[in-house]
């Protein structure tokens, strides 16, 4: 699917992001992550290892869903157009959780002749309950 | 236990070198389908050549099994992620080699609920690339508390 080119004058304050959600998250997705990232902390695949540290289970890398949730901007805004990418984790994520990914336009501006769009952005699990927080600023190119 | 003692504390410079194959297995495990991380042809016409999620650089962390990391001294146990923050300033393609650079830049306390007392670091990675321009700054804010915390 080739993304439609987003232009500095398609985009208004209070515009959404198109949502989208990743479902059912299993160890195996958490594996997977584990081998891209190298991220190898037990606490993320080793049952025995996340009891232990006080969790009824392993739970996903906080990256990983920030991996997740930054495809939302960069199919918006266009990886190369991408200028800032922040989160802040709020609730870790279980396996068999669902997370949905979205995000709302906060400012336009233009700013040393750069075309800047800034937005908040944000991953909730299943019950509703925010598990990142986050923004992002990107730089458009103008129709004219 | 990180201190304010640990500001500016630098890590060892490590060089790595950003690959097609680690892009495409990367995006995969993050769900990301953008035909861009998948074939370098759709990649060449819209973006100039294969470039990385925009999380990808956080792999460094692992990649260099924690070596350009400034020695703070944290207890694991009591660690989590609190932020994590990127800048793109020029981009980056396959091919290229990146040398980073990390810096404590902030240790601060706040006083938490459950967790006791917690203490921030903040730690900027900048990258550079093969021709010295900066292109990027991953910025981490790490947390320890005071106690082990379970939820």
């Amino acid at each position: 699917m080739a993304r439609k080119k987003l232009y500095f004058e398609d985009v208004k304050e209070g515009d959404e992001l198109p949502s989208f959600t990743v479902e059912n998250l299993t160890r195996t997705d958490f594996v997977k992550y584990a081998g891209s990232s190298g991220d190898f902390n037990p606490i993320h695949h080793d049952q025995t290892f996340a009891e232990v540290s006080g969790n009824p289970t392993v739970f996903a890398m906080g990256m990983m869903n920030a991996g997740i949730l930054s495809r939302l901007v960069s199919d918006y805004a266009g990886l190369e157009n991408l200028r800032k990418y922040k989160v802040r984790f709020a609730t870790r994520v279980w396996p068999g959780d669902s997370v949905t990914c979205k995000g709302k336009i906060t400012n336009k501006a233009v700013e040393n002749g750069e075309k800047i769009i800034e937005g908040d952005i944000m991953a909730l699990n299943q019950k509703g309950e925010v598990t990142i927080q986050g923004s992002f600023r990107a730089a458009l190119s103008s129709r004219t | 236990m990180a201190d304010k003692g640990d500001i500016g504390k630098v890590g060892k410079p490590i060089t790595i070198r950003i690959e097609a194959g680690k892009i495409r297995e990367f995006a995969k495990s993050v769900k990301d389908a953008n035909p861009v991380y998948y074939d370098e042809g759709v990649a060449k016409t819209e973006l100039g050549g294969v470039m990385p999620p925009p999380t990808f650089l956080m792999t460094l962390a692992h990649w260099d099994d924690g070596e350009g990391r400034p020695h703070v001294k944290m207890d694991l146990r009591r660690v989590l992620h609190g932020e994590q923050e990127f800048e793109y300033l020029k981009p980056v393609y396959a091919g290229d080699v990146l040398t980073a650079v990390t810096k404590v830049t902030n240790v601060f306390e706040k006083s938490g609920g459950r967790g006791g007392t917690m203490t921030f670091v903040v730690m900027d990675t900048d990258f550079t690339n093969q021709k010295g321009e900066k292109v990027a700054i991953a910025r981490s804010t790490t947390i320890e508390t005071g106690q082990v915390v379970a939820r």
